[in-house]
């Protein structure tokens, strides 16, 4: 680093800290190009605009799809935003290089394995496929490659968090009457949630479907790795979402030209957050038999109040984005609206994505409604709401997050904002067509997941429109949605191979207006936080599992119905099993 | 800690919201017009000795009261039956319970257009009840990936007039009754 600059930029303080955010961006990105290919491949294929592929490989498409960009690309970018945002908040280095590259070693490998299962699907003869979706519900099969990548990566993003930890006990240990910083408190409070979400799928994949696939055990019982898998699959959902709130809490009223508008409310919201992830999974199986009405109940009251956290996150993004736009002159009920710095890609695409977030989360608001559920379950609707969420919320906050954050840790500036502009617009537009028509066809009934919905017996019906016009909309917004994918990579490989500049980026954040100091020390309690958020889980968790676990065949599935004279004496077993479950979840939690 | 009135105003409002939510659902799922969740009360069933089953080892439909019928439904890689090679005959005006599991796989039972949506888990039995009021034909697809040719797997109901039905199903019967 030959240059001198004027205000230190983070790749200057932190150069081996910045070299693993680069990393991580770089597995990042190369998985959203493959992943967004496979997406444009699919919009065509499913709409019968192109078919370039076998309906048999569209299947294979998808995974690649589902796990290259809602696993891959998004904890990668996580990983990114949450070493620099411990380093920056603690303002130390992280405690050992060598685990960093450790961490980020396995993830990789993982991924790599996982990839090369999926992938293997399209080469005839090879085989080895792993076509089971994102979901791998079983008995559908993967080779154990895929198994065994998910699970290193999992281990992976276990490492990372202790990283963090690390870094935050070493930290303690000079500041010890001090607050946590408020970006390290997000880490944690997510990485805690993560550490108790992930024990579901780990316990699936390691104790069920590693064996299953490895022929060492016979069968396993379908629904008990599905409820475990969604034990795991509603809080990822929020491990996508947490880096993206990170970064509309700390980042975006910088951005905005003002600051944060309450540091206890955004540590309350991330606190909900670890409460209530993890025991709503169910609401993934409304529709599932073999759970009693009243857990799904109960999943559907957690969810409905995990909309509390957001809406308060609403609140204070909104009013931090008008204090800036006030403090850069603007005036009027709306009107400061057009005082803010919509020119700036990476403001107005988090801007942008928090306002699609709202529509994403009223319709959101239909899936866990357990009796409107009915009516879109499993139809192009739901992924209509999740391109929403992770599609736009987190992705489009991710790649406009990039706008600023790539510079902080190579040192350049940003290639162009212009066509950092045109890209997350074009992202909104792109998704506006997308979704709006996924949502639609979904409530005529069109199903998800679906090479060729072009049945012999039935036609879909379309109250307004038609299923051509949605099927044209589906079409272009996946074009659309490539395009702007083709134009952010483009600008970031150019970013970064530009010059070294004297200021990358205005990278200081200002303090918030209401600061930790009056709010009660209990909130960063994180050991009696953890403890709650575990014992939520065990109370939502332990009769289902049981009762699954008993009625489904046991642990392992294929065995005849217990007969009823048999299930006094299998009680015990089950209250035993899930008791050292439980004990288990405690202990590692 | 000091909360801003506009946002304990927002915090009120967003919890008459939530619970407002809470409360339409539930209105909805039990009282009121009480839409039949799926639950465990289908039962389960051994997947591996499914064709030995008095029910699902011959799929269909039977007669259980005055206009009352039970079906049963097996979903296999990728077809249902009866639905597929078939059309699941069902009486207008009848009060229909399914019972669906499925053979192999898991995968999904979604009368095309209506709520009657269930998944169909090895093992497991989903109940619920229908009520056809009227005659024609609804198109049923499988909404649960299950493999290579999940796009192919669709089937249909026949809403028969009820003279129709009766002759139909007699005839099953005398089928059935034959070989036994």
């Amino acid at each position: 680093m030959a240059t001198t600059r004027s205000d230190r930029a983070f790749v200057d303080k932190f150069p081996h800290e910045a070299a693993i955010v680069k990393a991580t961006f770089l597995v990042a990105f190369v998985a959203l190009g493959i992943g967004a290919f496979f997406g444009l491949i699919q919009a065509l294929h499913r709409t019968n605009v192109l078919r370039v592929i076998e309906s048999a490989d569209y299947y294979t498409m998808l995974t690649g799809h589902g796990v290259l960009l809602a696993i891959v690309f998004t904890i990668f970018f996580l990983c990114g935003v949450f070493h620099w945002a411990v380093a920056r908040s603690l303002n130390r280095p992280a405690e050992s290089r060598l685990f960093s590259w450790a961490w980020v070693g396995l993830m990789t490998t993982g991924t790599v394995l996982t990839t090369v299962a999926i992938l293997g699907g399209l080469v005839p003869n090879l085989g080895m496929s792993a076509d089971v979706l994102f979901t791998f519900y079983a008995p559908l099969q993967a080779h154990p490659l895929f198994y065994i990548g998910l699970a290193m990566f999992i281990v992976g993003t276990w490492l990372a968090g202790a990283d963090w930890f690390l870094s935050y006990r070493a930290w303690r240990a000079n500041n010890s009457g001090e607050r946590i910083p408020l970006q390290t408190f997000m880490v944690l409070t997510t990485m805690i949630m993560w550490y108790v979400s992930t024990i579901g799928v780990a316990v699936s994949v390691v104790f069920f479907l590693i064996p299953w696939s490895l022929g060492l055990i016979e069968s396993v019982n379908p629904l008990l790795t599905r409820t475990l898998f969604w034990y795991f699959g509603h809080p990822i959902v929020y491990f996508w979402l947490m880096p993206a709130y990170l970064m509309w809490y700390t980042v975006l009223p910088k951005l905005a030209g003002g600051r944060l508008f309450s540091d206890p409310l955004a540590r309350v919201v991330f606190l909900l957050f670890l409460l209530l992830s993890t025991p709503v999974g169910i609401h993934h199986q409304y529709l599932d038999p073999g759970i009693a009405e009243g857990f799904k109940f109960i999943a559907m009251t957690n969810t409905m109040f995990l909309l509390l956290p957001s809406l308060l996150t609403a609140f204070t993004v909104v009013a931090s984005m008008e204090h800036g736009a006030r403090q850069r002159g603007g005036k009027g009920y709306v009107r400061w609206l057009g005082a803010l710095p919509w020119r700036d890609p990476a403001f107005t695409g988090m801007a942008l994505a928090g306002a699609m977030f709202a529509a994403g989360g009223f319709s959101g608001m239909i899936n866990a409604g357990m009796n409107i559920n009915y009516l879109i379950h499993n139809t192009l609707w739901v992924p209509g709401h999740f391109h929403l969420t992770v599609g736009t919320a987190v992705a489009l906050t991710m790649m406009a997050g990039s706008y600023w954050l790539v510079p902080q840790v190579t040192g350049t500036k940003l290639y162009s904002r212009p066509i950092g502009l045109l890209q997350v617009i074009m992202w909104f537009v792109g998704m506006v067509f997308m979704s709006n028509a996924m949502h639609r066809a979904g409530l005529a009934g069109i199903p998800r997941r679906t090479a060729e919905p072009q049945y012999q017996n039935f036609e879909f019906l379309t109250p307004i429109g038609s299923i051509f016009e949605l099927r044209v909309q589906i079409a272009l917004g996946g074009t659309l949605l490539f395009l702007s994918v083709v134009l952010f990579l483009f600008n970031i490989l150019l970013t970064s191979l530009g010059d070294e500049s004297d200021r990358p980026v205005d990278a200081a954040l200002p303090e918030p207006l209401s600061g930790p100091e009056g709010s009660p020390r209990i909130l960063d309690n994180l050991a009696m936080w953890t403890g709650i958020a575990a014992l939520l889980v065990i109370l939502a968790y332990t009769l289902p599992l049981a009762g699954i676990i008993q009625n489904g065949g046991g642990l392992f599935g294929g065995g005849l119905p217990v007969p009823a004279t048999l299930s006094a004496g299998l009680d015990f077993v089950v209250v035993t099993v899930s008791s050292a479950f439980n004990t288990l979840l405690g202990v590692i939690a | 800690m000091e909360i801003h009135t506009y946002e304990k105003v927002w915090l009120a409002l967003s919890l008459v919201l939530i619970v407002g939510f809470i409360a339409t659902i539930a209105y909805g799922a039990s009282a009121g017009p009480g839409i039949d969740m799926i639950d465990d009360k289908g039962g389960t069933v051994d997947p591996a000795t499914l064709d030995e089953h008095p029910k699902f080892g011959d799929p269909g439909i039977e007669k259980t009261g005055e206009n009352q019928y039970d079906v049963y439904v097996v979903a296999r890689q990728f077809v249902f039956e009866p639905g597929t090679s078939e059309p699941l005959r069902v009486p207008e005006g009848s009060t229909v319970t399914f019972h669906v599991t499925a053979a192999d796989v898991i995968h999904g039972f979604e009368v095309v257009g209506t709520n009657a949506n269930t998944m169909a888990i090895p093992g497991q039995v989903a109940e619920f009840t229908v009520e056809f009021d009227e005659a024609g034909e609804y198109g049923i697809l499988c909404n649960e990936y299950c493999g290579s040719g999940h796009h192919v797997m669709e089937g249909t109901i026949l809403v028969m007039e009820q003279s129709e039905f009766d002759s139909w199903y007699e005839q099953q019967e005398q089928q059935t009754g034959g070989e036994n």
